[in-house]
């Protein structure tokens, strides 16, 4: 009841305060105009894809480079990604130029409302037009109604948005069109004109519609594939410069879907697998680097011994996993993937004679969210001024860490990042530099130890320590 | 350290084994001409690789359990070491001896620091710190793994010097090699079996050695040593009450057999006083030794031993034999009457504890049967089958008599130590089938002394033929063989021959042995129990990893302070891979806590509710072995339960469960049996599932019936998980109905 009640206050809220809002708003809204929107919302999984298709003109008297992207503080907070490309020449001969986004402050925006800035490559001089093509993915925001499920029923979930693009400027014509896994749908909010087909639900196009419209919109659908949310996820890449590199990622993986309720009946869920537990899932699939070795899959009372791995030493390794139980709503398991890597596929020495590591972002796991990540770098013991390159703002900081037989101990690297999709499986790069003298440290302190030792021996066996003569 | 003792002794002995002494000279073949000068140093190589050998042998062996499963923990009692070795490694020392552990027991709990053995912890932590000082990056639980491996090897050496302290180093070196590989001890000390064993056999052979090296040195050094070892021992295993109880019995009989001296003066007085009170150290033990009653055979020969002192202070002061004689008639009368005395007024005043029952069980095979259920009902305790020792010790099993037979020709403390250790041990091997690991080590001693002395008679036959002159008075050493040299004498023609047949027999059964030895590790000790192996219709291994499957359900998914029930076996498995609360767990201290759960069990479900709820049990987990055929499942032990229970709450009788004598679940089932709680919730829903082709629904794998209440409906509890074999089966507790 709640959870109807709440748009509708929405829209209300939103109908007083439009017109306020069009007073408000600046003037560099006023010389940017949209002339078509095309917005086509994916809710096939739980990460939900936006993809956002603005044609912009500059109606003003000055060339504009900034174009402004509204979102509302509910969607801002599960945004995990965002990206702009500027799409040039025709049909057939379309380059995409990848445009810089940061996020804005504006001293006037209406309803807690938050901007992102998109620069524009070239400035948008008067009269001219540009497209741009925008991708931002949402995590997180599909809620689940009912809330608890029992292990016969199958999952729905609600998705809020707009029917109508939240903006700052004056839309001429927008159309949305939201994707729905399976043609199965409870209930959609209606703004004329609406269709549905199939598992695609189509709302527009809507005409001449001023800045800041809104228009809440529900979609109450089924949902059952897997919500697997890694809660936090702390991957420790280890670099030995005798040849390896050494994986370790640690995994609280939970179900975020709606939460099992009742009975878990082991008859039911062997002899029934299509009407029982259809939204619980058994499987994950990592998908790791090739020439992938010694891959173990534990928790912290031992090995899991239900994993396969198909290992290809020039594609992709895939390790499929499965959790001790399946995972039902609302349950968890942590679990413990290492694996070793040859250390030349990843490690480079870069042209100022520094080396640097060459590493994947993000969680190996396919379609998972990542609420927290913690990536830690351990570089070799003796290695020096570390510096990380990531694509997008993270976290950083050092630490220390010791392993085997070490006495300074190892500088670690540590990045974090909330909120991990997986389009973050990008590379990044730590650079330092190091002395190979290093690597014989180690062997060396070893061999003087034994040595020593059968000094000791031989010394305690020749000297005649008695009191008696 | 090894090279140390060895170059003393061999200086000061002047023997040299002849199975060595076959060996340096192979060895001395590919050696250089100057070899005579070194054949000491020869020797002593040989000896310190041989015993290296058999070090890493003691410890390889033993890794089995690892390389066919995992690095894990086996069993149950591992669990709980583990647990605490984890605590005392992440709180320190102080946190751990002040411990109370609110996770079992519930609602009673338990100070952990007051009811523990912490021996076996202390040394993995000890272990463990020592590593990481070093900085070896290793996690807690290899080590906890490993740790009785290690003190295997250990032993290994302890025996080595036993040997040779009772015989000569030959015989140590032989009877390291035996208790490297000895089934019957293998069988509690493989890794990952990490429990108190592990540690305590190593301080128990130590304490021995050491106390037989004080009586034959009547050093106070050794003394101390022993005293030392014996509170490791303490710590460690409550089995040190064997060794409080056989060295007054040794010292009473050198005392009887008139072998009283000096040395056993000194060293038994400062093992018994220094150790007892380094044993009231150990928070477990307390008082205990001056208050309980089997300690107090200790005690009596400490006094005994004073008024023997006496006696012979006196004897040494009055020349008068007559006097002397009437003094000591006086004096043994009234030191037995005032003994008898204090024994008596402290037992009637309650200052002296009476022998608990495990101790009575073990003087008296039937009386745990009859009067504790719950002892009876542990396998391990089950009194001993000829196969059991035939399997644990094997050929050791026929050289131990020979082994007696060696000893009692060559009679010496040190060797009337190891007898009696020997047959007092073996009685209890027969109460009990977990002490045969207690009579491991004396069994290898000994036998090791026959296979050392026969192979060192045959080989110094066959040197004497070659070279009459030399070995004829260079080796003469021991009395025994003088003579059974001078019997082979007569028999001159066949005797090279017949010595070289009965060295191929003893080599042929000594690889028999190893053969056995490595055979019954892999096959029989080193399954870790936690994860079933199984072999698959295709012959490919198949795996059951359900109760960590459910362990780790109920550590995810179930809040932190829910309280589980189940039968006490999967107690310690349940808080230390669940980590939740049990009501009862393998620490069987309380009779009736166990009783009650027992009653639950075999109650029917809305009385069962009563009790559960009383108990604020959330969930209930029962073990069922159904549908994979696994037989040691609750349904198996649950007579067990009734007994128990019964045992305190005569509402529940064994006979309601039984059919004319016989325990069924099919149709023929007593109707009690039918619906108790224990069954309704192994079989609740099981009718539904075909288990084995060609069988109807609801067919019993481990018990090969069809189950007799296919129709089971629950009212108060619900299933909360199942594995995925059906292993494990929880269920949840539910609220109670509203009033209103």
């Amino acid at each position: 009841m709640e959870a109807l009640l709440r748009p509708r206050i929405m829209l209300s809220l939103t109908i007083i305060l439009i017109p306020i809002f069009l007073f408000i708003s600046g003037a560099s809204s006023h010389q940017i105009r949209i002339n078509n929107a095309e917005r086509r919302i994916d809710l096939s999984t739980h990460i939900v894809k936006v993809f956002l298709t603005l044609k912009v003109e500059n109606t003003g008297k000055t060339s504009a480079s900034e174009i402004l992207l509204a979102f509302p503080p509910t969607q801002v907070d599960h945004l995990a990604f965002l990206e702009a490309l500027a799409a040039t020449g025709k049909k057939k001969k379309k380059t995409y130029v990848s445009l810089a986004v940061k996020p804005t402050q504006l001293p006037d925006a209406p309803n807690e409302t938050n901007y992102y800035t998109i620069v524009l490559a070239n400035p948008l001089n008067t009269g001219e037009t540009a497209t741009l093509e925008i991708l931002y993915i949402l995590t997180h925001s599909l809620e689940p109604f009912p809330v608890e499920i029992s292990q016969s029923e199958s999952q729905l979930v609600y998705y809020r948005d707009s029917a109508l693009i939240l903006s700052p400027y004056h839309i001429k014509q927008q159309t949305t069109f939201i994707k729905i896994p399976s043609n199965k749908v409870e209930s959609f909010t209606r703004v004329e004109p609406t269709d549905r087909a199939g598992n695609e639900l189509k709302y527009g196009p809507y005409e001449d519609r001023p800045p800041y419209s809104y228009s809440p919109l529900l979609v109450h659908f089924e949902n059952n594939n897997p919500f697997s949310v890694v809660e936090e996820l702390v991957r420790e890449v280890e670099i030995s410069h005798w040849g390896n590199l050494q994986i370790t990622e640690q995994y609280k993986l939970a179900h975020a879907g709606a939460r099992h309720k009742g009975i878990f009946s082991r008859v039911d869920y062997q002899s029934k697998p299509t009407f029982s537990g259809v939204s619980s899932f058994k499987h994950l699939l990592a998908r790791l680097p090739p020439r992938v070795h010694s891959v173990y899959y534990r928790d912290e009372i031992g090995n899991i011994s239900t994993s396969h791995l198909r290992a290809d030493s020039w594609k992709i390794s895939e390790l499929e996993i499965e959790p001790r139980y399946p995972l039902f709503g609302g349950w968890r398991a942590t679990f413990v993937i290492g694996y070793g890597l040859p250390l030349e596929d990843f490690l480079f020495e870069s042209s100022d004679g520094r080396r640097y590591l060459n590493f994947t972002f993000g969680c190996p796991l396919v379609e998972t969210v990542v609420d927290k990540l913690t990536i830690k770098v351990v570089l070799p013991e003796g290695a020096k001024g570390p510096s990380a390159v990531v694509p997008f703002p993270v976290e950083q900081r050092l630490e220390t860490k010791y392993s085997y037989l070490d006495v300074v101990g190892r500088t670690v690297v540590v990045l974090e990042k909330k909120n991990v999709v997986p389009v973050h499986n990008i590379p990044f790069q730590v650079y330092y530099t190091f002395k190979p003298i290093f690597m014989l440290a180690e062997p060396m302190m070893l061999a003087s130890a034994f040595f020593l030792f059968f000094t000791a021996c031989v010394a305690y066996l020749h000297v005649d320590l008695s009191i008696r003569k | 350290m090894v090279g140390k003792t060895e170059s003393q002794n061999g200086a000061v002995k002047a023997t040299a084994a002849p199975a060595m002494n076959l060996e340096s000279d192979l060895f001395s073949n590919f050696s250089f001409k100057s070899f005579k000068l070194k054949t000491k140093q020869q020797e002593l190589l040989l000896r310190v690789s041989i015993l290296g050998l058999v070090y890493i042998l003691a410890f390889i062996t033993r890794l089995f359990s690892v390389l066919r499963y995992e690095s894990m923990i086996h069993e149950f009692d591992p669990y709980f070491n583990y647990r605490t070795t984890l605590f005392l490694t992440e709180k320190g020392f102080y946190e751990f001896w002040n411990w109370f552990d609110s996770e079992s027991w519930y609602p009673l709990g338990r100070i952990i620091g007051g009811t523990l053995y912490p021996g076996l912890m202390v040394t993995a932590a000890f272990i463990y710190w020592t590593l990481r000082f070093l900085r070896f990056a290793v996690h807690i639980r290899e080590v906890c793994v490993l740790t009785a491996p290690f003190f295997a090897s250990n032993t290994t050496v302890v025996a080595y010097f036993f040997g040779k302290e009772i015989w000569d180093s030959g015989a140590g070196l032989v009877a390291a090699a035996f208790i490297a590989i000895c089934p019957g001890y293998i069988s509690r000390s493989v890794a990952g079996s990490y429990d108190n064993e592990g540690v305590a056999i190593f301080a128990l052979l130590l304490t021995f050695y050491l106390f037989v090296k004080a009586v034959n040195t009547g050093s106070l050094a050794w003394a101390l040593a022993s005293a030392f070892g014996y509170f490791y021992m303490v710590s460690a295993w409550g089995g040190y009450v064997f060794i409080i109880n056989l060295i007054p019995l040794y010292v009473l009989v050198l005392l009887i057999t008139g072998r009283y001296s000096m040395r056993l003066y000194v060293a038994y007085n400062c093992m018994y006083v220094l150790g007892m009170l380094l044993a009231m150290q150990i928070r477990f033990v307390g008082f205990q030794h001056v208050q309980s009653g089997e300690h107090m055979a200790a005690m009596g020969v400490f006094f005994l031993m004073q008024v023997f002192y006496f006696l012979d202070w006196v004897k040494y002061m009055l020349s008068d034999t007559k006097l002397f004689q009437a003094f000591l008639r006086i004096t043994v009368t009234s030191a037995v009457a005032v003994g008898a005395l204090a024994l008596g007024v402290g037992t009637a005043s309650g200052y002296i504890s009476p022998w608990t029952g495990r101790f009575y069980s073990l003087l008296d095979p039937t009386y745990a049967k009859d009067n504790i259920p719950i002892i009876a009902s542990v396998s391990e305790h089950q009194p001993t089958a000829w196969s059991s020792f035939m399997f644990d010790f094997h050929i050791l099993l026929f050289l131990f008599p020979a082994g007696l037979y060696f000893c009692f020709k060559k009679l010496s403390d040190a060797t009337i130590f190891i007898v009696m250790y020997g047959l007092t041990s073996m009685y209890f091997a027969g109460v009990m089938v977990r002490l045969i690991l207690v009579a491991t080590p004396a069994v290898c001693l000994i036998s090791a002394i026959a296979v050392s002395a026969t192979i060192k008679n045959l080989t110094s036959l066959l040197r004497t033929k070659s070279k009459t002159a030399v070995a004829g008075s260079s080796k003469g050493t021991g009395g025994s063989k003088a003579s059974s040299k001078a019997s082979f004498d007569q028999s001159q023609p066949f005797q090279k021959n017949g010595a070289i047949a009965l060295l191929l027999g003893a080599f042929y059964l000594l690889s028999k042995y190893a053969t056995h030895c490595t055979w019954v590790t892999s096959e029989a000790y080193s399954s870790p129990s936690i994860v079933l192996a199984a072999r698959g219709a295709h012959g490919n291994r198949v795996i059951f990893d359900d109760y960590r499957e459910a362990y780790f359900w109920l550590r995810q998914n179930t809040p932190p302070d829910a309280k589980v029930m189940s039968w006490w076996d999967y107690g310690y498995q349940i808080t230390a891979m669940g980590n939740r609360t049990v009501i009862v767990d393998n620490n069987t201290w309380n009779n009736t806590h166990i009783a009650t759960v027992g009653r639950a069990m075999s109650s029917y479900e809305d009385e069962a509710y009563e009790i559960m709820r009383s108990l604020d049990v959330d969930y209930v987990l029962v073990v069922f072995g159904g549908v994979t055929g696994y037989s040691s499942d609750d349904i198996n032990k649950f007579l067990w339960m009734v007994r128990i229970g019964g045992g305190v709450f005569p509402v529940i009788k064994e006979p309601d469960y039984l059919v004319n004598g016989d325990y069924r679940v099919d149709k023929g089932a007593a109707p009690k049996m039918l619906n108790c709680l224990m069954y309704k919730l192994s079989y609740y829903r099981f009718g539904e599932l075909v288990t084995e082709y060609g069988k109807p629904p609801g067919y019993d794998r481990a018990r090969g019936v069809e189950i007799g209440n296919k129709d089971i409906k629950l009212e108060h509890l619900e299933e909360a998980f199942t594995t995925s074999n059906w292993i494990v089966r929880i269920y949840k507790v539910k609220p109670p109905n509203n009033r209103w």
